[in-house]
């Protein structure tokens, strides 16, 4: 037998507000406002109230996915990735690094954010980054 | 008074009276409900509340073995009452009930009515008896009619419906909600349409609110619900005579009237 409330970040937005996950038997089953938490008051939106509920959604992505043959195949995070850099490398290679963006998420955090646009000014060579706050 | 209940609890979980109590406690100067069991030696928090009867509501549902204690205030037992009444959501035959009493700053705050546990196996702190009243309630009586509506529509239209209102209450426990029915609540828009959304939600309540202002104090748009729940509660009261979580045995506005009891009529 095992309740417990764990202090966490909301995972949504750039406020950051603090809020608690149930936790019943090691299995996550809701959301609760941190009442003493400074910047939300305990008042939570729609999207914090429900930050508990993708994490055992059925529809959640658990394995990378490629394309291929205009359809998508489970597959390992090693060529996931090697996909992506091949495609990336060989799209810089012909139309230059300008013609690469990078779209980044206030869900990220600031050290994720820090190297999404690392990435793209040293390694792709642009400074073609944006973010979903700013949609 | 925590000395006191560290004491009732151990003793509780000692002689296995109960499998754990739920109530509240610090961790890292934040506040947040907890289930104390045995061993467990985390320190017990008063304030600020939370709707406790929804965490022993889960419990009962997930663990339908076990006994539970509860560290609960009167809005919280009141709350346990009438989910006892609704389909038995809480059984509270299985609930030991540890009751405190507010402060007289928190009565006051809350403009509370009940704020003295009426039922529970022990009591810890001192019955207050002051008179409360609720200023917004008092203020919105005086009004016109058509400056009671135009209030109205002015906060409603605060509204950006994160369902703060229905999340926080306690006796909101619908499997379903019209409120997330496209049909009464189309997806996608804000505010709500007026006054549909929280009259329906404010008529789905009635004869439930115990009047514990979670849904207040959830809503980061300030509305003021409390204002309106007071005035909904004094409606019940006066039509069916009806306390919500008050009476165990008394029967439910919502069946009295299939009962042909008779309501009052005005005038």
């Amino acid at each position: 037998m095992n309740y417990s409330n764990v202090l966490t970040t909301c995972p949504y937005c750039g406020a950051g507000c603090n809020l608690y996950l149930e936790v019943l038997d090691g299995k996550v089953v809701g959301t609760l406002p941190c009442k003493t938490d400074i910047i939300s008051e305990g008042k939570l939106c729609i999207k914090g109230w429900n930050a508990h509920s993708f994490i055992n959604h059925p529809d959640r992505l658990t394995k990378p996915l490629v394309k291929k043959d205009g359809k998508f195949h489970e597959t390992k995070w090693e060529e996931a990735l090697r996909s992506v850099a091949d495609n990336l490398t060989k799209i810089k290679g012909k139309y230059g690094p300008n013609s690469i963006a990078l779209l980044s998420s206030a869900k990220c955090t600031n050290e994720e954010n820090y190297l999404v646009q690392k990435f793209a000014r040293s390694v792709i060579g642009t400074n073609n980054v944006d973010h979903c706050a700013r949609l | 008074m925590k000395d006191k209940l560290r004491k009732i609890i151990d003793e509780w979980l000692e002689t296995k009276k109960v499998d754990g109590v739920v109530g509240l406690t610090e961790e890292k100067e934040n506040i947040k409900p907890h289930l104390f069991q045995k061993g467990d030696t985390s320190f017990i928090a008063l304030t600020p509340k939370y709707p406790l009867a929804s965490v022993m509501m889960l419990l009962q549902e997930h663990y339908p073995e076990k006994r539970f204690g509860i560290i609960a205030r009167e809005c919280d037992i009141r709350a346990m009452v009438e989910l006892h009444k609704r389909e038995k959501k809480i059984d509270i035959e299985r609930v030991d009930i540890i009751g405190i009493a507010c402060t007289k700053k928190e009565v006051e705050e809350c403009a509370c009515d009940f704020p003295y546990p009426h039922m529970a196996e022990v009591i810890v702190g001192e019955k207050i008896e002051i008179e409360t009243k609720n200023l917004s309630v008092d203020r919105l009586l005086n009004m016109e009619l058509n400056e009671r509506l135009f209030f109205w529509k002015y906060q409603f239209d605060k509204c950006m419906k994160c369902y703060g209102c229905r999340n926080a209450c306690p006796l909101c426990i619908c499997s379903e909600c019209v409120l997330e029915d496209d049909l009464w609540v189309k997806g996608g828009r804000i505010p709500p349409p007026f006054p549909l959304f929280h009259l329906i939600r404010a008529v789905h309540t009635s004869g439930r609110c115990i009047g514990c202002g979670e849904c207040e104090k959830a809503c980061p748009m300030d509305i003021p619900l409390t204002t309106l729940y007071t005035l909904l509660r004094n409606n019940v009261k006066e039509l069916f005579d009806y306390n919500a979580g008050i009476e165990l045995d008394k029967e439910i506005p919502l069946l009295t009237t299939l009962d042909e009891t008779p309501m009052k009529e005005e005038g």
